[in-house]
């Protein structure tokens, strides 16, 4: 029985072939193949693609994508971690109503939750009207990196909260009572039992913070504008105006590559294995 | 004094996250133009959004993307699962990974991936080819949240069912398709709102004339900020809250005749 249902997976082998590690693959020859190349007859293997991204002006952007990335992920821990514990220490009939209450943003469309922070910043928007009302000058909030960071750290808190209160959920009272009554004040216990053992949780909050925030163009096209250019932005300009698919292919590969580094990276901090992302 | 502090921190989380829907939503009734002053109450915004044919068409291709792509995912991932479940050692290791990469690879890489293997095999881009996008990101979803109900499924029962004279095509009918049910409506309500809410992947396997609400969303965005879409936004997200109240309940309602059930025994 066992023998003949593995056929099953059969189809479904040959369709994963076909739309993911086929496509994969082309973006990985595309990314070595020079643009002069036509069809399969005058493949040019070269280097240039990658050359070229190492150029100041695009390096710049990388760095400023990991940048952002990286603050934007440092904001949703700092943010999120208390939530998650107030959460966790709540009344257990009230729990799961202020978690469910964190993660229904998630539910809608990640285009609108970005759109209605334009009407907030915007030069005529709620922020700056407010400020008319009083009386003060006018700031200019949107188009900015920092209104790129404010929708990013909007658009994934939920991601952050969500694992810590898994973790924090999953902590055993007793170590806790353990720890007072051999007696730790509140801050010990805090550092030495509670943090530590809640790290599996952080750690895949950061991962799922920073891997859309790392690969997102819709949030710094929206709130950044054009002069904030993100590595997302670049390939999707690469891809949809230039049509330049071989530099564009590089450059994804690259961000495959930034994702991969990271994500084993803070797998190596994860202890409990299970937590962790299953690839690496 | 410390329930105090926690209670104005999670007050203060709550706004954070759910005021700009809430302005959003407010805007969208408001006559002027500019969002900075409110003119009074009106629903001219509705009116003109329901008499926008970008919109109406895009709307048609998001839902029946949804309920197409979701429906063959469903029954595609249902199908690979049982046959990933029997496979063995490095190859089962190997067919899990690749089907894990569209789940952690950036969705613009995906996206773009899927729009020059299209372009290389001269594919036209359109309603199909968003069509097979969408089959090709959430069949993975859907395989992982099967795959563990029939690693907790009780090989016993199976055996038993085939003592008894059962075909194997029946035993599947009968015996597994029953216990990882949950696990196939979990999948299914997954492939359908990530292919609703998908905005990256369309965008780049997009056709001529073959759009969806997210995309519309975004190319009105680019031009700033436009009353229309508020209006859009506040009925997305009212549809959006109540099939969320409807999932809670019935999630609630299993778990309370779960547990009766349980109680029972």
């Amino acid at each position: 029985m066992k023998d003949k249902t593995k056929y099953f997976s059969y189809p479904y082998i040959v369709w994963i072939v076909t739309f993911i590690l086929f496509p994969s693959f082309l973006v990985l020859l595309y990314s070595i193949t020079s643009k002069d190349s036509n069809g399969v007859t005058t493949i040019h293997f070269t280097l240039e693609n990658y050359e070229l991204f190492f150029k100041k002006m695009y390096v710049n952007i990388l760095f400023d994508s990991i940048w952002l990335a990286a603050i934007s992920t440092v904001i949703c821990l700092l943010l999120g971690y208390p939530a998650a514990y107030i959460i966790s220490n709540a009344h257990i009939s009230k729990r799961n109503t202020l978690l469910f209450l964190c993660i229904l943003p998630m539910w809608m469309n990640m285009l609108l939750r970005t759109y209605a922070w334009m009407t907030i910043l915007g030069n005529n928007g709620l922020i700056n009207n407010f400020l008319g009302f009083l009386g003060l000058p006018k700031l200019n909030l949107l188009y900015t990196k920092g209104a790129t960071v404010m929708g990013m750290v909007y658009n994934f808190i939920p991601f952050m909260i969500l694992p810590i209160y898994t973790a924090l959920s999953k902590l055993d009272n007793k170590l806790i009572e353990a720890a007072a009554d051999l007696g730790a004040d509140k801050k010990t216990v805090f550092k030495k039992i509670i943090f530590p053992l809640s790290m599996p949780g952080v750690i895949s909050g950061i991962i799922m913070v920073f891997m859309p925030a790392v690969s997102t163009f819709i949030i710094p096209q929206l709130l950044g504008g054009n002069k904030n250019m993100m590595i997302g932005n670049l390939i999707e300009k690469l891809f949809i105006l230039n049509g330049d698919w071989n530099f564009g292919s590089a450059i994804s590969i690259v961000m495959m590559l930034i994702i991969l580094i990271s994500m084993s990276i803070m797998n190596k901090f994860d202890v409990d294995k299970e937590g962790g992302a299953r690839l690496l | 004094m410390k329930k105090y502090l926690s209670r104005i921190y999670m007050l203060i989380m709550y706004i954070f996250l759910y005021a700009p829907i809430i302005v959003l939503a407010i805007y969208s009734f408001n006559e002027s133009k500019s969002r900075g002053n409110w003119t009074g109450f009106s629903l001219k915004w509705y009116i003109e959004l329901f008499q926008d044919r970008d919109i109406k068409t895009a709307l048609y291709y998001t839902v029946s993307i949804a309920i197409i792509s979701s429906i063959i995912s469903t029954i595609l991932g249902t199908i690979a699962s049982l046959g990933i479940n029997s496979l063995k050692g490095n190859m089962k290791s190997l067919v899990l990974n690749i089907n894990y990469l569209p789940v952690v690879n950036p969705d613009i890489v995906t996206g773009i991936s899927l729009m020059i293997l299209y372009i290389s095999f001269n594919m036209d881009l359109g309603f199909n080819t968003m069509l097979i996008s969408h089959i090709v990101f959430s069949t993975p979803y859907v395989i992982l949240s099967i795959l563990p109900k029939l690693k907790q499924l009780d090989k016993n029962m199976t055996e038993a069912a085939l003592d008894l004279g059962a075909t194997p095509m029946y035993a599947i009918r009968k015996v597994i398709i029953p216990e990882i049910k949950p696990g196939i409506i979990t999948g299914f309500l997954t492939a359908f709102t990530l292919s609703i809410d998908d905005f990256i992947i369309s965008y780049f396997t997009k056709g001529e004339g073959v759009t969806n609400l997210s995309i519309v969303i975004y190319s009105m965005a680019r031009r700033g900020v436009r009353p229309t879409i508020n209006a859009l936004s506040t009925i997305m997200l009212t549809v959006v809250l109540i099939l969320m109240l409807i999932i809670n309940k019935r999630s609630n309602l299993e778990s309370k005749t779960k547990n009766q059930r349980e109680a029972r025994y």
